[in-house]
């Protein structure tokens, strides 16, 4: 696939950002139940992330919610002794459907780490183009119709980070801040035009103007891309999402979800007893 | 600092004095302390010994021939014609050949360990191969012998009528005749690669094994094959351990002594034809001499030895500092 079958025409006009990311996909997980070996982690899952949506994850340490992204674009599967039962829906397409390669499913389903991971010697340029070199898309790189440019400078600008290194571009990656770097992975992530992004406690290692800057950026990318979030801070949920669910994981059994809903009813109008004390702070 | 208080109060303070940071060790620590200290100084003082008296036993070598020692290839020290030239061109043919055979495979190896095998195949692997580069290198030498020398007969026969026309270097004397290949500096080479391909694997592996979990799964989440993951994040780790490997390979192929001197034929010419019988290397040639040597012949010999050793601790000290200095060699043991 080129770039330009998806590409909006203003794209090419110099000086123009490249246009927007397709529709923001849907994920709907139904009845997902998760193991590593004989360890049941996950039970009887059921979540809806709408399109366009920013849907936060929020529960204890241990509860599952860091699985269960990992379910969402088949990471979890990396994982020696992974097993799942369930089904994913994409758009309405199961992504475990046996026909569907799993590359193909992480190509549309983008994922962003807790530690940022910028490919450390590469340069920020060839940082955010990695996902199209790496799934073999070809990008103009010369030439006046330079797609490259462009789609690097959108994907940077998306992330909020373009300001910051329009002038350093081809310096590598690992000579950026934390907080830069972590954005970096978020523009990385963005040029490959996912329908959904997946965020395993983004800002967890980031200190407050990072964080600020992170979730400006989410904010500003939920009109692009689904955005799927897991986070231990309780403001943050309430600053970037749309959508709330709380996972808990009772002792010695599997996590699940005990409440879910928008974001304004789970922490203000909780209807679980255990959700009102871990929004508040009393445990977790 | 209170608003009330005038700032110039704080210039007119006195700097205290500094005081001492150092702290008196216990005991078991300066006798560990000495002891570690006594042994490194040991290693270094080896090392030093070797060269100072190798330096010393072939002075009279060296100053007889002077820097014909470095371009003649004969070695006839009975006509005090003699020099490493033909020794030194072989030594590298044949580490390099080691290297053409060992590097491929090492390198396929160790990707293999390190990314592809699966976990209950995995330890016994590294196992092995460790366990290969520690078999001496006369069973490679009994092996080379005894199986592979008859078995590179027919490639070396083949490679030379087939690609000999195009590549003249490959052509040999008497083609149809086995005996025209069976002590070459080909087949040296090939057993030779034999030998160093475990200490490549080795390196190669540990350092594609450190290459971090986190790079690796955000090329994998970004949609790459595990090809395209190994290709964008574990070889560029990789890339000092794998020229670090490949150098202390090489310098191990220099020295090696007896598989070479157990196969080939020698013969004291630069070795233009590496499918024909007939090479010499310095470690297999010193090895040959030793026993029957005296006087200058010797001092020749220990000559031959000191350029030998500066060799291949120049490489195997290169190979150290480029896997040091790199990202991925910080932690590993060459």
């Amino acid at each position: 696939m080129t770039i330009t079958s998806t590409a909006d025409p203003v794209a090419d006009a110099p000086g123009s950002p490249a246009s927007p990311a397709r529709k923001p996909g849907s994920l709907v997980a139904q009845d997902v139940h998760a193991w590593f070996g004989d360890h049941q982690v996950l039970s009887a899952v059921d979540l809806v992330m709408a399109a366009g949506e920013v849907t936060a994850l929020i529960g204890p340490s241990g509860c599952g919610k860091s699985t269960f992204l990992r379910i969402l674009n088949r990471m979890h599967e990396l994982v020696p002794g992974a097993a799942l039962a369930g089904q994913i829906l994409l758009d309405g397409q199961d992504i475990y459907d046996p026909s569907l390669r799993p590359i193909e499913s992480r190509r549309r389903v983008g994922m962003v780490f807790q530690k940022a991971n910028p490919f450390p010697t590469m340069s920020i340029y060839d940082n955010v183009l990695a996902g199209l070199s790496l799934t073999g898309q070809k990008v103009k790189r010369r030439g006046k119709d330079n797609e490259a440019d462009a789609l690097v400078e959108h994907s940077l600008r998306s992330a909020g980070l373009w300001d910051e290194v329009r002038n350093r571009l081809g310096t590598p990656g690992g000579s950026l801040s934390g907080g830069q770097q972590q954005r970096l992975c978020i523009a990385r992530s963005l040029a490959v035009r996912p329908d959904v992004l997946l965020m395993d406690e983004p800002c967890s290692a980031l200190d407050p103007t990072s964080t600020r800057r992170v979730e400006e950026t989410i904010r500003q990318i939920a009109s692009e891309v689904t955005v799927v979030i897991v986070t231990h801070n309780m403001q943050q949920a309430q600053r970037v999402s749309d959508r709330c669910a709380f996972f808990l994981a009772a002792e010695g059994l599997p996590g699940h979800i005990v409440e879910q809903g928008s974001t304004s009813d789970v922490f203000e109008r909780p209807r679980d007893e255990r959700t009102a004390d871990y929004v508040n702070g009393r445990f977790g | 600092m209170s608003a009330e208080t005038p700032p110039t109060l704080e210039l007119v303070r006195p700097v205290p004095q500094r005081r001492s940071l150092s702290s008196r060790p216990t005991t078991s620590d300066r006798v560990f302390v000495s002891g570690s200290r006594l042994a490194a100084i040991a290693t270094l003082l080896i090392m030093g010994l070797i060269g100072y008296f190798l330096t010393v036993g072939a002075w009279p070598a060296l100053e007889q021939q002077g820097w014909q020692f470095f371009t003649e290839k004969q070695w006839l020290p009975e006509t005090g014609q003699y020099g490493i030239a033909g020794l030194l061109e072989g030594t590298v043919l044949v580490g390099v050949i080691a290297l053409i055979v060992a590097v491929p495979v090492s390198f396929g190896a160790a990707l293999f360990i390190s990314e592809y095998a699966p976990p209950a195949l995995k330890r016994p692997l590294v196992t092995l191969v460790d366990l290969m580069a520690a078999v001496p290198a006369v069973i490679y030498a009994i092996w080379a012998l005894i199986f592979l020398q008859a078995q590179l007969l027919s490639v070396a026969q083949w490679l030379s009528v087939h690609l000999g026309g195009a590549l003249p270097f490959l052509t040999v004397k008497t083609p149809d005749s086995p005996s025209s290949y069976t002590s070459s500096a080909f087949i040296a080479g090939v057993a030779v690669g034999f030998v160093i391909m475990p200490t490549i694997t080795s390196i190669m592996r540990e350092v594609f094994s450190q290459a971090p979990v986190g790079e690796r799964e955000g090329a994998i989440a970004l949609g790459a094959t595990k090809w395209g993951m190994i290709r964008a994040v574990v070889l560029p780790f990789g890339r000092a351990g794998i020229i670090g490997g490949i150098m202390l390979g090489l310098g191990r192929a220099l020295g090696e002594t007896i598989v070479v001197y157990a196969l080939i034929s020698p013969i004291f010419d630069w070795t233009t034809h590496p499918l024909e019988s007939g090479t010499n290397t310095i470690a297999a040639h010193i090895a040959s001499r030793y026993s029957e040597s005296n006087g200058n012949a010797f001092a020749g010999l220990l000559a031959a030895g000191m350029v030998l050793f500066a060799f291949t601790l120049v490489i195997n000290t290169a190979a150290g500092i480029v896997v040091s200095r790199s990202r991925s060699g910080a932690a590993t043991e060459i």
